[in-house]
């Protein structure tokens, strides 16, 4: 799988005038009580693009979606959104906002059917002709959640959760979204089809930023990436410079 | 009295007051199943409902100058119990969001035991407003109810069962509000983010689910389906008291659990269930033992099926 070309259009909304990042964390930190698991995190992400956050377990990935989904709030720093400050909101006005994500362990709703699951991602929005058609765009990527919308969500496969709950997520029509480990535990045949999928998404406009654990497949579809060690980013570069990084490929890609 | 017309008549009195526990019951269950509280001070919202139904019942008739309400013409009396039962609603559903707001949102991140000792303090407050606002007697609740025997009088069957308007009222209010309580939650799309916050409070906010709006409309809830409990309860039996809720809250209480605790349907069954064997304990045995009946009736529940009768593990938290 090669890398795609980061000439994709900037999502429709944007306007001239706006911040040509989508997204920034300026000098972030998070506590988990007395934990201070982010530790100055700054990153970018540009409109259109796909960058990826690498790290190992337990380096803070977690957290940083959590803190730019508001369900953690930094204590210090800021989060940006097209130039406007979002860290004191509340993880349903960032979805308003055009930010939603697929959640580490997937998290789907598993008492609910799959089309409800896929409902409450368009929760927030009352366009109902716009939810209808990416309803469709969202079957039309996971054709096998087509076959699967009557079923309770705790009934299906891994791989299934997974395009379930990135689905769900593509049901808010974000502008930026944010992926979490969307390969954990998956047969390396359906993380193919994960990643291509991913492509396929920011091609249509969909800003992404992509947790991963798995940093040879990420490296591949992203533009850009950082690497995150114990709450901080210690690299950060095009995607291709990290690939051939010395010590990305010996802590991230098995490489000696 | 022959044997089968007896049972029935213990049946229709169990099924009268099941419904009642089970109106209750459903606040318990609905608060536990999206905070995991066990909501102490609800069994006195329940009380609050009967004592704001009371007000109604007879402070209107004052208006048209008379003591008695049953004086009153039909319709009048019918637009009184109505008046009653809404006020009971709104007054009960306003509470308990207030409760939820000032006792137990700011410990929602707590260990749990914090806003479980809230809870209780809740509780005690509002028995002394129920002290304050009706005295500590327990009160006659006026009976506003024709007492048509319906069996007899309308539908021209000869028994010696006493099945009057009273009995029918409790079912026609109770089914509708349970019936409703049930689309609402599974066919609305405020009723599925009750449910998808109830199963991931933090994967529902992710998907733009105002969580306190949420959490707040599962109380309004839950006080209205009390409150329209408290307004039967004086309707049917007659009675107002301070101290109501206690017994009414632990019933109601135990039949969530029975059903299993968090499940709608179980809150019904439990209820229901609670109701008939009370009935059939008073009449039986003893009306001194029904508590130890009921009790050994969740026991027995709990030690073959203890997650309740509808109960199912809930492992898929993270
Ligand atoms: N709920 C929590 N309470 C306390 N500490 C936590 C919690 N979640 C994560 N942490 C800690 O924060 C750090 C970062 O965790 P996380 O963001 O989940 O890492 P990653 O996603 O990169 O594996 C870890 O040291 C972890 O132990
Ligand atoms: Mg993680």
């Amino acid at each position: 799988m090669s890398a795609p070309a980061v000439t994709t259009p900037a999502a429709p909304r944007r306007a001239a005038s706006e911040s040509p990042l989508a997204l920034e964390l300026r000098d972030v930190h998070t506590y988990y009580g007395h934990i201070h698991a982010l530790k100055g995190v700054s990153l970018n992400v540009q409109h259109g693009e796909i960058v990826t956050l690498i790290g190992a377990n337990g380096a803070g990935k977690t957290t940083t979606l959590r803190t730019i989904s508001g369900v953690l709030h930094p204590r210090q720093g800021e989060v940006l959104l097209q130039g406007d400050r979002i860290d004191k909101l509340a993880p349903h006005q960032i979805v308003l906002r055009g930010v939603c994500q697929s959640p580490e362990g997937r998290r789907i709703f598993s008492r609910m059917t799959v089309r409800e699951n896929l409902e409450m991602g368009a929760f927030a929005r009352r366009d109902a002709g716009a939810i209808a058609a990416d309803f469709d765009r969202v079957l039309a990527l996971f054709p096998r959640l087509k076959e699967r919308l009557a079923q309770k969500g705790g009934t299906l496969s891994g791989g299934e959760q997974q395009m379930l709950a990135i689905g769900r997520a593509l049901m808010s029509s974000p502008r930026v979204l944010l992926l979490d480990e969307p390969s954990m535990g998956l047969a390396p045949m359906l993380v193919e089809t994960i990643f291509t999928t991913i492509v396929e998404i920011n091609r249509q406009g969909v800003t992404v930023l992509l947790v991963e654990q798995n940093a040879l497949m990420a490296l591949n579809v992203a533009s850009r990436g950082y690497v995150l060690e114990t709450g901080r980013i210690v690299l950060g570069g095009p995607a291709q410079e990290l690939q051939r990084n010395e010590q990305v490929q010996k802590s991230y890609l098995g490489i000696e | 009295m022959q044997i089968q017309e007896e049972v029935l008549q213990v049946l229709l009195i169990g099924i009268a007051n099941g419904a009642i526990i089970a109106l209750i019951a459903l606040g318990y269950t609905l608060v536990y199943g999206i905070i995991e509280l066990i909501n102490f001070a609800h069994g006195e919202v329940f009380m609050i409902g009967t004592m704001a139904a009371l007000t109604i019942v007879t402070w209107v008739p004052s208006l048209f100058g008379v003591k008695q309400a049953f004086t009153l013409p039909g319709p009048i009396v019918a637009l009184i119990v109505l008046g009653s039962l809404v006020a009971a609603m709104v007054t009960c559903a306003l509470l308990n969001v207030v409760v939820e707001r000032v006792a137990y949102r700011r410990l929602r991140a707590a260990p749990k035991l914090a806003p479980l000792i809230s809870a209780i303090g809740v509780s005690f407050v509002l028995v002394n407003v129920g002290l304050l606002w009706k005295g500590p007697s327990q009160l006659n609740f006026p009976d506003l109810l024709p007492q048509v025997d319906i069996f007899r009088d309308w539908l021209g069957i000869n028994t010696l069962v006493l099945f009057t308007f009273k009995d029918l009222l409790a079912i026609v209010i109770a089914v509708p509000l349970m019936l409703g309580l049930h689309l609402f939650v599974q066919h609305t799309r405020l009723g599925k983010a009750m449910r998808a916050t109830a199963q991931d409070r933090d994967a529902a906010s992710m998907m733009g689910i105002d969580i306190n709006l949420t959490i707040a409309l599962t109380f309004l809830l839950g006080g209205a389906l009390a409150g329209a409990a408290g307004a039967i309860n004086g309707l049917y039996n007659n009675s107002a008291w301070a101290f109501q809720g206690f017994r009414g809250g632990l019933y109601a209480f135990t039949a969530a659990v029975m059903g299993g605790i968090g499940n709608l349907r179980g809150a019904y069954i439990g209820g229901m269930a609670i109701g008939i064997v009370a009935a059939i304990s008073d009449r039986v045995i003893d009306a001194r033992w029904t508590q130890v009946v009921v009790f050994g009736l969740l026991i027995l529940v709990l030690i073959f099926k203890p997650t309740g009768i509808l109960g199912e593990e809930t492992t898929e938290r993270a």
